[in-house]
């Protein structure tokens, strides 16, 4: 069969909503925008663990505390549900992990800014979470299934994460006239970045008309933008809090608000590395792996000692 | 001693609490069957999803050809007669 039929039978596949599974004829650049795409998620979730790390000490309470350590720990679930999606790609494992080591891979840019105070921890479960949520849930009917089923449970896990933030928050707003100030000070210093989060404007995005084609992506990116803009401004409402953009405007006729203009020079300087954390990011996962070399070795050491005293009971008896 | 630096893949199938059979959740990296059951018993069930975990390392999987596919799932696609609604009964019959 010529590349040309393959072609056109995967893409009437697609049409047809069909799941593309990992044995399946797929054109080369379908494997890899995919393995590109797992990969930056795979390695945002594990990034995405540091900025909060830094508060399970410092929680003020028992509560707080057990839930920001069971969402962290969920964050690292969904990074090996993608890792092992790539994998089955063709991917290696410590391929992807050197690539996010040495800076070549990309991963969420938002994780490349510093966590000042513990309203934080709330800013970032209800804006963070919740703009992942939406870029999520599109992705369960991904065209390719298991990118499709690990976002299933992604999207199970989210939902919590999401909550705990925005209750994070409340409290705050609730509390004494500097808690709730320091709620509005965290929301002012994360909503920009939020909004970056869904990446560049559709007319600048020229990666996503292939994703779009192929079903890899449901949504573009300006629509799940405002989606979140929808979604979050009337929930800023309850807390009682001012979204920082002086553009902020109901729009009658289409029924949407309508924000004003994205920095997109500070985007693209975080994206190229010059963010106020990147390289703290990256010196902290590089600094886990390094460190964490005799662990490895020691668990390797030990299967192979296992292994070879069931050899030798087997003998004996 | 690198010579096994890459751990294997191993596939984890679950049975919840309601006794239906073990299905397939996911795969993971572990040295050995010992520590994928514990690797698998974080990453798959957090939220109590399953009371038995079994594991198998991926590379002993045999799995149909998808190439094959129309070969192998075809026959049963004009044997309506195995299922129940191909057969015409009438209405008023009850309990069948
Ligand atoms: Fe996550
Ligand atoms: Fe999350």
């Amino acid at each position: 069969m010529t590349i040309l039929n393959l072609e056109e039978q995967f893409m009437n596949r697609i049409a047809a909503d069909e799941k593309i599974e990992p044995k399946d004829w797929m054109p080369d650049k379908y494997r890899k925008t995919l393995i590109r795409q797992i990969a930056q998620h795979a390695h945002s979730e594990i990034v995405g663990m540091l900025p909060e790390a830094n508060y399970i000490s410092r929680a003020p309470s028992l509560r707080r505390k057990a839930a920001l350590l069971a969402k962290i720990q969920d964050e690292a679930g969904h990074g090996l549900y993608l890792y092992c999606a790539a994998e089955t790609l063709g991917a290696e494992r410590d391929t992807l992990m050197d690539e996010l080591h040495t800076g070549k891979a990309k991963y969420s840019s938002i994780f490349n800014y510093p966590t000042l105070t513990w309203a934080d921890m709330g800013a970032i479960g209800w804006l963070v979470d919740g703009a992942a949520i939406l870029n999520q849930v599109p992705l369960c009917k991904c065209s390719f299934g298991p990118y499709a089923r690990a976002m299933v449970r992604v999207c199970k896990e989210e939902s919590f994460h999401q909550r705990q933030g925005f209750e994070i928050l409340l409290t705050l707003c609730n509390g004494t006239a500097e808690q709730k100030q320091m709620a509005q000070d965290s929301l002012n210093r994360w909503w920009w970045p939020s909004m970056m989060m869904f990446g560049p404007n559709d007319a600048d995005s020229p990666n996503s008309e292939y994703s779009m084609k192929t079903k890899i992506k449901r949504f573009s990116n300006d629509e799940l933008r405002q989606r979140f803009m929808d979604a979050t401004k009337p929930q800023a409402d309850i807390l009682g809090l001012t979204i920082p953009d002086p553009d902020l405007k109901w729009n009658e006729v289409t029924g949407h608000w309508d924000y004003g203009e994205i920095n997109w020079e500070e985007f693209n300087n975080v994206v190229q590395g010059n963010g106020p954390c990147n390289k703290l990011r990256v010196k902290a996962r590089k600094e886990a792996w390094d460190n964490g070399k005799w662990v490895r070795e020691a668990a390797t050491a030990y299967a192979a000692k296992r292994e070879q005293r069931k050899s030798e009971t087997k003998q004996v008896a | 001693m690198d010579n096994r630096k890459r751990w294997p893949l191993w596939e984890v199938f679950i049975r919840g609490k309601h006794g239906l059979s073990h299905k397939h959740v996911g795969s993971l990296h572990a040295a050995d069957a010992d520590m994928a059951i514990e690797n698998a018993r974080d990453v798959y069930t957090r939220r109590q999803e399953g009371i038995s975990i079994w594991v198998v390392e991926s590379k002993d999987i045999a799995a149909s050809d998808p190439k094959l596919n129309d070969a192998m799932f075809e026959p049963a696609a004009d044997k309506v007669y195995r299922h129940p609604t191909f057969y015409d009964l009438p209405d008023e019959l009850k309990h069948i």
